[in-house]
């Protein structure tokens, strides 16, 4: 057996610690070594992006990827979303528009969706499923998952979600 | 997966030393390939040497008549780079359509490159520009670089450094890609550069990248997609799967060189 590395992450806004090997997989540190379930394990193929997280500010599935490689790194889960004042408004969006049923997928879609609204902060709705290619979802057909980032990406450009005009799009932006 | 020595150099030198000392190591790009090889036990290598720590080998710029990109670029770094959507719209574009965007965040060009997938996007755009693969140890022009399916030409403890693609007037890349994997059942890649005109095909040939010489000559009279009407290379030597069997390979690759002609001369 490889000798165990020191590993050191910033999570959450956590500066957090750990031993492992160098074989371990980001996404089994984070579940099993710190106990950050939020990020789910559906395939563990880099296929479905349940265990999609935020490195150093960009999408990344953590089934693919040795803890070691992430080594002094800053990363978001989905636990790291929501304010003390109440939830994102993403999983607002989500809660409201039904874009989950079983919520297995939900942590990677949303911590998905919250850096590609950061990349392209007002997207179409095509922009919207290119954008989420990464994460599949077995229950909803995506309508409503692109529904709540749509409605999510309306508010926090200040229009008025339930408005028919909210949504952008793709012949409004050509 | 197996237990492996871990080690992340900080530049390219000590990389090379690192492989020299580990016989059966292994290099760690983006991992993208090499993590699901590992996890299905199809590699275990007794070491990694990962090379994301080489910021060295990230950038991307445009030197001469060429566009020099890292090997560590990511799929991302080059789809979104204004230097290469500004001298070479088609490889912007065909990095923008490798697997989808959490995957385009780690893959880099180098792995993809190295691992010589015969579906994989970017040996049909080094094939298809007349790109020269550069190492840590020399310059290999793509046509001697690409060996065959998962094949290359690299040395054991070669690293790929760099990958220079000459600008050209023209290029563009269309690809049919199997809609769950994103990769190309048939991707064409042209360009032209004066007189040397280029059409590279991956995804369909038995044996991973190839030129297509007679559509070439086609283009060579005129650089339209009409000098392809009809044409597609023989099904002899194309791949079978249960996604396409060779004849509808064929099929493809015409269809998918006449629309890359097509985008590349805005029509």
């Amino acid at each position: 057996m490889a000798d165990k590395m020191h590993l050191k992450l910033t999570i959450n806004g956590e500066h957090l610690e750990t031993l492992c090997e160098p074989r371990e997989l980001l996404i089994h540190v984070l579940r099993e070594r710190f106990n950050i379930t939020g990020p789910h394990i559906g395939c563990e193929t880099s296929h479905c992006g349940a265990c999609t997280v935020d490195l150093d500010g960009k999408s990344v599935k953590a089934c693919t990827l040795f803890a070691a490689q992430a080594q002094g790194a800053t990363i978001t889960t989905v636990e790291g979303l929501a304010s003390p004042e109440g939830m994102h408004v993403l999983q607002e969006m989500f809660r409201e528009h039904h874009g989950l049923q079983c919520g297995y997928c939900t942590p990677g879609m949303i911590t998905r969706a919250w850096r590609l609204l950061q990349e392209n902060p007002d997207p179409t709705e095509e922009e919207v499923r290119f954008g989420m290619a990464g994460n599949l979802c077995r229950c909803t057909g995506y309508q409503n998952i692109v529904k709540a980032i749509l409605a999510a990406a309306a508010i926090m450009n200040g229009r008025d979600a339930t408005a028919d005009d909210a949504v952008k799009t793709p012949e409004e932006v050509a | 997966m197996h237990a492996f020595e871990y080690h992340r150099p900080s530049n390219v030198r000590q990389a090379a030393a690192l492989l020299q000392k580990n016989e059966d190591a292994k290099i760690v790009a983006g991992g993208h390939t090499l993590l699901p090889t590992m996890k299905q036990r199809l590699a275990a290598p007794s070491a990694l040497v990962d090379l994301g720590a080489l910021s060295e080998l990230r950038g991307i710029e445009k030197k001469g008549r060429a566009v020099v990109i890292g090997a560590m670029a990511t799929h991302s770094d080059v789809a979104t780079s204004d230097v290469v959507a500004e001298a070479i719209p088609g490889l912007a574009k065909l990095a923008e359509l490798i697997g989808d965007p959490a995957v385009r965040h780690r893959g880099t060009i180098g792995g993809s490159i190295a691992n010589n997938d015969p579906a994989a996007d970017y040996p049909a755009a080094c094939l298809g520009l007349g790109a020269t693969i550069i190492t840590n140890k020399r310059k290999i022009p793509a046509e001697e670089f690409f060996t065959g399916m998962f094949d290359t030409a690299l040395e054991e403890g070669e690293i790929i450094t760099k990958v220079s693609f000459p600008i050209p007037a023209k290029a563009a890349y269309a690809k049919f890609r199997n809609p769950a994997s994103r990769y190309a059942l048939a991707g064409v890649f042209v360009s032209k550069r004066g007189s040397d005109i280029r059409v590279a095909v991956t995804g369909a040939g038995s044996d991973g990248v190839f030129r297509w010489g007679e559509a070439e000559e086609a283009l060579a009279k005129r650089f339209a997609p009409k000098s392809l009407d009809g044409m597609s290379p023989p099904a002899k030597g194309m791949n079978t799967d249960i996604h396409a069997d060779a004849e509808y390979r064929a099929h493809l690759v015409g269809v998918m060189a006449r629309r890359a002609v097509a985008a590349a001369t805005g029509r």
